[in-house]
């Protein structure tokens, strides 16, 4: 558990009930949890453990029905439908399996959206300097003008990601990232995280994959709404090198 | 604060989707288009029937003898000889707004010249006809005051006899017979074209009511009197003296109708007029169907458009944008579109009333209250939308976790 920093993320007794007519599904079941500034965390288990709603309260989509979830020291369970806006506009960034940009739309102006949403305006000009650094620092330089049509998925998937970096978020939400990609493609994203991780930005993703999931540094597996296991991971695999081991193999899977 | 972003993030939209935004903007703009030239249309005919009815001449009353009953038979306007020449000299005499009379009789006859021959309308007129009337002539003069003092045997023909009758010689000084009474040509009436009933207003031979009514007619009786009057504000009090005058004159008793018919030329323009107003409400409500069309496409392609874009709404709303950043965003996609389609519209519909009025050679009319009840209807579109398209809206933004997370 490498705690090199404040918790920026801090969930008490956080419960979520879905009401489904007279049915109450209880989704989330008293999870505490902390997450520290510059942590890679995995969050694991099978479909049905309550990890994807999880996911939508960390990620301030939705608000949790009992508990507190602070984030950045905030109280996030408290706020307004538009309060929990501007905290995904500034202090998070997302990055989905269906990458979820928009249709017939550049990807530079993909990754402007949030900054269009954000507290200020800027110019045109601001806006093109802005998306176009953080699409070359997710190595898509030359792509800008491209339309998520003509990029392959793991393209797309940066594309998503320096969406989601564009407004320097404090931590950056994945869910299942790899969900739509070939594994080497995987591996590739894996080492974007990684790389960004190095440079201090805390990763929280979801994955079903084990192997996906011994990139990150830590695992927190779920199971009927609470927390079963949350271990560090002793030796993260690091992408680089698995990138290498794929390329001798040339199309072995690295199962 | 936000709304420059949110016009940026609208344009954008609408620019994605170039195809469907210029087809939604087609419906508005074919029906502003068609608003503004039908009614152009209708107005065009409209101005077109009044110009014919002002070629009458300004500020007269017309007064025809009155329908008679004979042995139970009517006979309808002209059919009783009620009228009388002393009638129209007391009328001269006797009202003060009056500025000219006309005694004019009226039939229709085979006149010739040389060897050619041809049949046409013979009025018989006092000299004042032509002021009344506004008719210049072309070539020559008119027949004199003294000429109908004498009854003397001169006449003035309309355009399209002198070409019928002469051809290209000139008609001036040369003689032709009616019934066989030779007349002298003193002059040629400049063209007036067809009438408000369509008939050629220049096959004509005009000549002094008295020789008309010596030596064609006759008969001792007038038609009709044509009287001119010197202000628009002297119609009405002109006609009633002139009613109370008649009536005197032909010892009508309190009880019984009038032997004779007046009208005022306004009245006969308004009659006239009234038929192309119907045409005219007609032409534009149709039009205002098609206008109240092209206003339900944009708002349902934008409703369909809403459901299609759950995901996109969605995404926007994951990256921090607010639910009313999305319904703004909506809102001037759609009234942009009205707009631009309203504009385009009211430039394409006035192209069109031009192009039409060149065509069929009618004054072209474009009303702005066409083109602002067009601007109007596509701002409501607009407007409208915002409240059409809430409910919608709102429900996709509530489902929005389920739309991100997929």
């Amino acid at each position: 558990m490498s705690a090199n920093g404040a918790a920026v993320i801090q969930l008490i007794g956080v419960e979520k009930t879905y009401r489904a007519g007279e049915m109450e599904v209880r989704a989330v079941r008293g999870i505490s949890l902390e997450i520290c500034r510059g942590e890679f965390v995995a969050l694991m288990g099978s479909s049905g453990s309550g990890k994807s709603t999880l996911m939508n309260m960390l990620g301030a989509l939705d608000r949790p029905t009992a508990g507190r979830y602070l984030l950045d020291g905030i109280d996030v369970s408290q706020l307004s439908r538009d309060q929990l806006a501007d905290i995904r506009n500034g202090k998070l960034g997302f990055v989905f399996q269906s990458f979820n940009l928009l249709p017939r739309t550049s990807a530079r102006e993909n990754v402007e959206l949030p900054l269009l949403y954000g507290k200020h305006q800027l110019t045109n000009q601001q806006l093109r300097e802005k998306a176009d650094r953080v699409l070359a620092a997710v190595g898509l330089q030359g792509r800008e003008d491209h339309h998520p049509s003509q990029l392959s998925g793991g393209q797309q998937q940066r594309v998503a990601i320096a969406r989601a970096l564009i407004n320097g978020p404090e931590v950056l939400l994945a869910d299942e990232p790899t969900g739509n990609l070939d594994s080497r493609t995987s591996i590739e994203i894996m080492g974007i995280f990684q790389e960004l991780n190095d440079r201090g930005i805390t990763i929280v993703m979801v994955t079903h994959e084990q192997d996906i999931a011994s990139y990150a540094r830590r695992n927190v597996v779920m199971r009927d709404g609470s927390v079963q296991s949350d271990i560090a991971v002793a030796q993260p695999l690091i992408a680089k090198t698995e990138l290498g081991k794929v390329a001798t193999a040339d199309d072995q899977p690295t199962a | 604060m936000r709304f420059g972003s949110t016009l940026k993030i609208a344009f954008r939209a609408l620019r994605r989707n170039k195809l469907r935004s210029a087809l939604t903007a087609l419906g508005i703009i074919i029906g502003v288009a068609a608003v503004i030239a039908m009614v152009g249309i209708g107005n065009g005919a409209k101005a077109q029937v009044e110009s014919q009815i002002a070629s009458l001449g300004e500020n007269i009353i017309l007064i025809f003898s009155g329908s008679t009953t004979a042995s139970g038979i009517r006979t309808g306007w002209g059919g009783a000889g009620t009228l009388k020449v002393e009638d129209a000299e007391a009328i001269r005499r006797e009202l003060p707004g009056v500025t000219a009379v006309s005694e004019e009789v009226s039939s229709t006859s085979q006149i010739a010249a040389g060897n050619q021959n041809w049949f046409t309308r013979v009025l018989g007129e006092s000299a004042e006809y032509f002021d009344i009337r506004q008719w210049a002539l072309s070539n020559g003069a008119p027949f004199t005051p003294q000429d109908v003092r004498s009854a003397n045997k001169v006449c003035v023909i309309g355009a399209t006899t002198a070409s019928q009758i002469f051809g290209s010689d000139d008609p001036i000084g040369q003689t032709l017979r009616v019934k066989n009474v030779p007349f002298t040509v003193t002059g040629v009436l400049t063209s007036k074209g067809l009438s408000a009933q369509g008939s050629d207003q220049d096959d004509v031979l005009i000549m002094p009511f008295t020789s008309a009514m010596k030596r064609i007619t006759g008969g001792t009786t007038l038609r009709s009197i044509n009287v001119q009057v010197a202000n628009a504000s002297d119609l009405d009090p002109t006609q009633q003296q002139i009613i109370s005058l008649l009536r005197q004159r032909h010892g009508i008793r309190v009880d019984r109708e009038d032997d004779f018919t007046v009208r005022t030329q306004k009245e006969i323009a308004d009659t006239a007029t009234a038929t192309t107003d119907v045409m005219t409400g007609l032409l534009g409500a149709i039009a205002g169907v098609s206008l109240v069309v092209g206003g339900i496409g944009i708002m349902n392609i934008m409703l369909v458009s809403v459901t299609e874009r759950t995901r996109e709404i969605g995404t926007r709303m994951a990256v921090g944008a607010h639910g009313r950043d999305i319904l703004t965003q909506f809102l001037i996609e759609a009234v942009s579109l009205s707009a631009v389609g309203g504009l385009l519209g009211i430039i394409l519909g006035v192209g069109v009333s031009k192009a039409l009025s060149i065509w069929k050679e009618w004054p072209s009319l474009i009303s702005p209250t066409s083109i602002v009840v067009a601007l109007l209807v596509s701002a409501a579109v607009g407007i409208f939308f915002g409240f059409y398209l809430r409910e919608p809206l709102l429900g996709s933004i509530q489902s929005m976790p389920c739309a991100t997370s997929e």
